[in-house]
């Protein structure tokens, strides 16, 4: 469903475009978590200037809560095309929330080899931050109730949009 | 002590009677039914309104696991466990330990039973010694100390020929001989009928053919030697036709079925369930048919609980390592009883199944209420419905595939040469 | 009867047997294999899915292979694995089954795998602990007598599906020892759960239960008739104990009606891969050419296994 409120999903990643093509590495990999991270991390890979290798990421196996709620029903593989090893590396996820997942991602990411460096970029920051995770390029903050959850979704024409669904997935 | 029944159906099968009557008992046997005797003062007066009064019930088949045994169960537990479920009079086979092949041991049996004052037991000897299918025992002895019959309990004997020699003896005295109808090496290891249960579970099965090509020998050697043989537990739908054809062309033979294979079959194993561990197995839902329509058409000719208490620990194991054996003393009227209600059967007739028939067989004076019998009564309620649980069972085993059953008929009086030995 | 391997949720809290488990498990058990298969070709093969956790190897009976892939496996998932031996030794001190699972139990553990020599032992142990209220402990049936092998039944289809993609038009035979094998019953109740139009064993009349196709197979006694068109080739292991007695006159024999030459497998679809459990006596079930052939799937089953068991354990410590 619709909150009003919600920005489009389309114009925030222009801006997020514009924001990372000034600052972000010539040489750096994006890393997008799946599901909508992997799709923004496509999206950027083809708008940001210059060759940026893209790599998706599942962090089923590294979640904090799986004691409690197990494995998900689907769990994708990890793709990482390319050697991480002193590379600096962009992570992409389409909602920063608690920060877990980014934290489950970065624990991964250096059974795979130590980078240089990691920085983050997401869509939308909705705050409630239960870690200490940053993001280093944000598209757009926006606020919504606790019980509420905010998903990126992917048309069949590509395009993206974002809505609210009550909470209850193993969304962080 | 003189005894008195009143307002009680009183079903005796091998008299024919059936109807609501007095029943009078006095010194230990039944002294009249319907008119009092002479001078008549009860000392106790039953009210057995909705209430049936018949034969205390005979069980060819009941291990009370004395001597040697203790541990799964004692005369005292079995015995009370017997009289509970109306059992009045029971035969126990030889495979105690040691088993009953000798004089003194069948003696201390009988005394042993005899002093607790319930059930009436009356052992079966072992056909060869030790059980071992080799030297056959002394069964003038035995006879004299109380051996009803002689049997090899769940013992083979592989040598045909000492089995020849031993129908042979037995046959020469007149005495009994009761035989399993399995083929040793068939049955080698086997665990379950040979059938989809057992493929699907990986459980090492027994083909029915274990019980007809023994009973094709058992036949021939009956035959030509002239034995009074009764064939224990019969199984498999083949087994009931080859009896009932064996029957027809003459054969002088008796045969039974534990009261198991009438209800259940191998699906209830569902998960390795050990309590379904029994010999012979519990076979498939034809055999279970073939087995009710052979006691309702008279081919078998009783109905026992093979009662066989296992404790705890021998059953708490892997389907194939767990014990064999079921208890079955209490259940033995109850589940007789739902076999009647579910195949139409009239209760006189179901009822000699378990009393004046076994008694026949046995060869006593029992399972019959005739002025002068020994009185031997059980007095239920058809409609009493019990659940079957540890509490419930005064058996020691506690095992039976019927945990957490519900079924009807509960004993309400049991009295034995007429002493009131039990009641609920 | 209720299947005690799923929980009041419908999730899968022990892995019994692949007889009466839903496809979507089955499925979904084989997706999840997927990212395992990924995991074992990095550097770091390990992830902390069950850190903490404590992971017994209850052997029974004696399996070097199985026990080490189920060890590997385990400790991928970062687990503290205890290997336990049992063998004969300890039955012949006296403690029972039930015993050993309680006295481990006291130490803290969170899953056995189990293999026995009596089919049904997993069961057991599963209804005692369920009994016993310790729905945590999950029980993983590794091979039970004759009955079930559930991780190979599970790689066995997961290989399959890896080669063949879809069940849904696929012949698969297997040929061998039947009677006594778990492997066999594990992979025909998840083939036919899958939908596998065409099942077939092949085998002498000796090494078949009289009840097999009640199991939904097609029955052969002749190989040249049970392989032709077949999409896969199961080749099942031969236990010499079975060699010499009554059941079968000798290896050669053997060999020479039910064994895997490349001449025979030319009867199969010319795109047809061979499966054997392992570890192959060769020269008894498969020629060596076969075995070490292009057709011949045999090590990808290995790497396989290792990923399936990860998903399975991963699957049932997050129930």
């Amino acid at each position: 469903m619709n909150a009003p409120g919600l920005p489009d999903a389309e114009g925030v990643l222009s801006t997020l475009v514009e924001r990372m093509s000034v600052e972000v590495d010539a040489d750096a990999l994006l890393v997008g978590i799946y599901s909508g991270g992997a799709w923004l991390a496509e999206r950027l890979g083809a708008a940001l200037p210059g060759e940026h290798p893209v790599g998706f990421i599942d962090v089923s196996f590294y979640r904090d809560d799986y004691a409690t709620k197990g494995l998900r029903a689907k769990v994708a593989s990890t793709a990482l095309p390319f050697d991480i090893a002193g590379r600096r590396l962009v992570l992409v996820d389409d909602v920063l929330y608690t920060g877990r997942s980014v934290r489950a991602a970065i624990n991964e990411l250096f059974d795979y080899g130590r980078p240089a460096s990691i920085e983050l970029a997401v869509l939308i920051d909705r705050g409630g931050r239960e870690l200490p995770i940053e993001a280093t390029w944000v598209g757009a903050r926006v606020a919504v109730a606790r019980d509420l959850s905010i998903v990126l979704d992917r048309g069949v024409d590509g395009r993206l949009a974002l809505s609210v669904e009550p909470a209850g997935g193993a969304r962080a | 002590m003189k005894l008195e029944i009143v307002n009680g159906r009183v079903i005796d099968p091998k008299h024919g009677v059936d109807r609501v009557t007095p029943l009078y008992v006095a010194a230990g046997k039944v002294a009249a039914l319907g008119t009092p005797p002479p001078d008549w003062r009860a000392s106790r007066v039953i009210d057995a309104k909705g209430l049936i009064v018949c034969p205390g019930l005979v069980d060819a088949s009941a291990r009370l696991r004395e001597p040697g045994f203790e541990h799964k169960a004692t005369l005292e537990s079995e015995m009370q466990a017997a009289v509970a479920g109306g059992v009045t009079s029971l035969a126990c086979p030889p495979d105690t330990d040691p088993p009953l092949d000798e004089p003194g041991l069948v003696e201390m049996l009988k005394h042993r039973a005899r002093s607790l004052h319930r059930a009436h037991v009356y052992p079966v000897g072992a056909l060869t010694v030790g059980l071992k299918g080799m030297a056959i025992t002394e069964m003038g002895e035995l006879s004299e100390a109380g051996c009803i019959a002689f049997s090899q309990a769940d013992a083979e004997i592989a040598d045909t020929q000492v089995l020849l020699r031993a129908l042979q003896y037995a046959a020469t005295f007149g005495y009994a001989v009761w035989l399993r109808p399995q083929d040793p090496y068939l049955s080698r290891g086997g665990v379950a009928h040979d059938g989809e249960v057992a493929t699907r579970l990986g459980l090492q099965a027994i083909p029915s053919c274990a019980e007809t090509i023994a009973l094709d020998t058992l036949f021939e050697l009956a035959r030509s030697t002239g034995a009074r043989l009764h064939l224990a537990r019969i199984s498999t739908h083949d087994g009931v036709q080859r009896i009932r054809e064996a029957k027809r062309s003459g054969l002088a033979l008796s045969c039974d079925v534990a009261i198991h294979h009438l209800h259940l079959c191998d699906t209830d194993i569902g998960w390795f369930n050990a309590s379904c561990h029994v010999i012979p197995p519990l076979r498939g839902h034809r055999d279970r048919e073939a087995l009710r329509a052979g006691v309702a058409d008279g081919t078998i000719d009783l109905v026992c609980s093979d009662h066989a208490p296992v404790d705890d620990d021998a059953k708490q194991l892997p389907f194939a390592e767990s014990e064999a054996g079921a208890t079955g003393l209490e259940l033995l009227l109850p589940l007789t009883l739902k076999w009647a209600r579910e195949a139409r059967v009239g209760l006189p007739q179901a009822l000699a199944c378990v009393t004046s028939r076994p008694a026949q067989v046995l060869g006593i004076d029992a399972g019959h209420l005739a002025v002068d019998a020994p009185a031997d009564v059980c007095v239920f309620d058809p409609e009493a419905w019990w659940t079957v649980d540890r509490r419930s069972l005064h058996s020691q085993g506690k095992n039976t595939p019927f945990l957490g059953v519900e079924l009807a008929g509960k004993v309400r009086f049991t009295v034995v040469a007429g002493q009131l030995v039990h009641e609920s | 009867m209720h299947s005690p391997q799923l929980n009041a949720a419908g999730e899968l809290t022990h892995l019994l047997t692949l007889e009466g488990l839903p496809a979507d498990v089955i499925v979904r058990i084989l997706d999840t294999a997927i990212p395992f298969v990924s995991i074992a070709e990095r550097d770091v093969k390990k992830v902390p899915l069950l850190r903490g956790k404590a992971v017994f190897n209850l052997f029974f009976e004696n399996s070097t292979r199985t026990r080490t892939t189920f060890e590997i496996a385990a400790k991928r998932l970062s687990a503290d694995v205890i290997n336990l031996n049992i063998g004969v030794s300890s039955t012949s001190k006296g403690e029972t089954l039930l015993d050993t699972i309680d006295n481990l139990v006291a130490m803290n553990a969170d899953m056995f795998v189990v293999r026995h020599a009596q089919s049904g032992a997993p069961h057991l142990i599963a209804q005692h602990l369920s009994a016993a209220r310790r729905d945590h402990i999950h029980v993983v049936n590794a091979g039970d007598g004759r009955h079930q092998h559930p991780t190979q039944g599970l790689l066995d289809l997961f290989t399959i599906r890896h080669y063949k993609k879809d069940f849904r038009g696929l012949t698969v035979a297997m040929v061998g020892d039947v009677l006594h094998s778990r492997v066999a019953r594990s992979l025909i109740h998840g083939l036919t759960t899958l939908g596998t139009p065409e099942v077939r064993v092949i085998a002498p009349k000796t090494l078949l239960p009289t009840s097999i196709a009640s199991l939904g197979v097609h029955v052969h006694y002749d190989m040249a008739e049970g392989l032709r068109g077949a999409d896969v080739v199961v080749m099942l292991r031969l236990q010499n104990e079975r060699m010499g007695g009554a059941m079968l006159p000798s290896a050669g024999e053997f060999f020479k009606h039910y064994g895997l030459t490349a001449e025979k497998l030319a009867l199969a679809k010319p795109d047809a891969i061979v499966m054997h459990p392992g570890p192959m006596n060769r020269g008894v079930e498969i020629e060596s050419t076969v075995a070490d052939g292009v057709h011949s799937v045999i090590l990808p089953q290995v790497t396989f296994g290792i990923a399936v068991r990860m998903a399975v354990m991963s699957m049932l410590a997050g129930a």
